[in-house]
């Protein structure tokens, strides 16, 4: 498969790539990536995945975040090459078809985000917290999302749509026996 | 931001790695949790022709008490400092650590070796292996050598570790009975490298008084230091107030602090001096088995 040379600004130097076979969010794909080539370019750009978002590009705010192997990492700071073998899962893996995660469900409820820009991160790295730690405490909730940045919400939300999500991961859904 | 172009190597052996850096003589680096490389990689103030990534090498993440020594593999990520039973029970100074680097997500992919490699002054954990006095297994062509950590830092970024070597072990002596550790960090705000930083072990003996003490000071200087004379006084002292106090104002004076935005010099030495004393109280009272 060709690079897309508009999809990498130019710089001295050979271009090195690579060809890497990464399932994300349950389907899988084969592509040539440069080496250099940053896991969020590689959904945004590649995958056209643009749930995933670039804030501060220094590992530092936690919008980029997405699982891999189920393990929560700032994908402006991990290669594409880094995740060949692996699994992915984004923002857009939460919901299946017209189904919303409890996370999902939870952040709407309890009104946990204004501008939505640090939302998908924040998901993600409540959905690795609650997997750990079904049932977080306050302040096991506030460090657990330590590195997730929100401009608008002052967190207090989002610590509610946490503690909202973990009660309907725990309840079991409507209509059983 | 993308980084320049380099190649790119996923070896499954120590052996491969150490052939593929020796092959690039100096030109390239090892890539373990990429939370410092890669963003000094995007910034330009790294360049390697090659990354050897060495994530793919089995048995390089561990953590195991034996005999005589704690053992912690070099890709042992920094979260499971924060997570294993042994660290936290008897080597609690790795713990308090753990959970002052970085942030969840970063800690997750952070490793061990990479944060001991670095040689940033800012990192935690350095000061703390200068305080357990741990040594570091470098492996390299001619064979694996053991390096004191109070004679790895030379400079900032600049360690004892050739560029054709893989640092793949630490080895920790084993905390014996009466011993105390403890690891406390001055930051603005979670995530941030230390104004100042202290990391303190001492063993008590039978007498009620210090056989040993440990002291390693973070980012008040070009690298992590061990503050020699600080933890020389300590020993044979029984941990007074006063005693406390010398402590504090003896590791103030081996600090070498740069002025930041974190603060001038005598703002970060006097943290020293205070921390000091806090973090030798706090070790001597899980010496005595406190929390
Ligand atoms: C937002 C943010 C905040 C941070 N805050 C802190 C903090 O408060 N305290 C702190 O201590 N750190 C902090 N860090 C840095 C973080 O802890 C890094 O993980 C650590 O410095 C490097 O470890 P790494 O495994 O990621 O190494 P890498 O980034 O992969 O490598 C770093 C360097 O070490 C070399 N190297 C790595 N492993 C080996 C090895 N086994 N043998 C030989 N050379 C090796 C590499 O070649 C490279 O030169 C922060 C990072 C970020 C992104
Ligand atoms: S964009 Fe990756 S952490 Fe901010
Ligand atoms: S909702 Fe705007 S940054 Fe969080």
């Amino acid at each position: 498969m060709a690079i897309d040379a508009a999809e990498v600004p130019r710089t001295p130097g050979p271009v090195t790539t690579r060809t890497i076979h990464v399932t994300v969010n349950g389907v899988s794909h084969t592509s040539t990536v440069q080496n250099r080539m940053l896991l969020v370019s590689y959904l945004r750009e590649r995958l056209r995945l643009t749930g995933t978002h670039i804030g501060c590009d220094t590992a530092h705010c936690g919008a980029c975040t997405v699982l891999v192997d189920g393990i929560p990492v700032k994908s402006c700071n991990l290669f594409a090459v880094q995740v060949d073998g692996r699994k992915v899962q984004t923002v857009e893996g939460l919901a299946s078809g017209a189904t919303l995660h409890p996370i999902q469900e939870a952040f709407h409820e309890e009104h946990g985000l204004q501008c939505g820009y640090c939302t998908p991160g924040m998901m993600l790295a409540s959905v690795a917290l609650l997997a750990h730690n079904p049932n977080p405490t306050e302040d096991e909730i506030r460090r657990g999302i330590s590195g997730n940045l929100c401009r608008c919400t002052g967190y207090v939300n989002i610590v509610r749509a946490i503690q909202h999500a973990a009660q309907k991961m725990q309840t079991p859904a409507k209509g059983g026996p | 931001m993308y980084p320049p172009n380099f190649e790119y190597y996923a070896p499954k052996t120590v052996q491969e790695a150490i052939g593929l850096l020796d092959q690039h003589q100096g030109e390239a680096k090892v890539l373990a949790g990429g939370q410092s490389l890669i963003g000094m990689m995007k910034l330009r103030l790294a360049q390697p022709a090659a990354l050897i990534d060495i994530n793919r090498i089995p048995d390089l993440a561990y953590i195991r008490e034996e005999e005589a020594a704690l053992v912690i593999g070099a890709l042992t990520r920094t979260a499971e400092l924060g997570r294993s039973d042994v660290i936290r029970g008897r080597y609690p100074i790795l713990s308090d650590a753990s959970a002052e680097i970085a942030d969840p997500t970063v800690r997750n992919w952070g490793t061990v070796g990479g944060n001991l490699s670095h040689g940033d002054p800012g990192n935690d954990l350095p000061a703390c292996m200068l305080a357990l006095g741990a040594e570091y297994r470098a492996e390299g062509p001619k064979g694996a050598r053991m390096i004191p950590a109070r004679q790895f830092y030379q400079d900032s970024f600049v360690t004892a570790l050739q560029s054709n070597e893989v640092l793949t072990q630490v080895r920790i002596p084993r905390a014996g009975p009466g011993t105390g550790s403890a690891y406390s960090k001055m930051e603005r705000k979670v995530g941030d490298f230390a104004t100042a930083a202290v990391a303190v072990q001492l063993k008590v003996g039978k007498g009620g008084s210090i056989d040993a003490a440990g002291i390693g000071l973070t980012n008040v200087g070009p690298t992590a230091i061990f503050a020699a004379a600080a933890s020389e006084f300590l020993t044979g002292k029984t941990g007074s107030d006063s005693d406390l106090k010398r402590a504090g104002e003896l590791a103030a004076d081996a600090s070498r602090p740069f002025p930041d935005n974190r603060g001038p010099v005598e703002f970060k030495k006097d943290m020293v001096r205070v921390w000091t004393r806090r973090t030798i109280a706090h070790a001597l009272g899980r010496a005595k088995g406190g929390p």
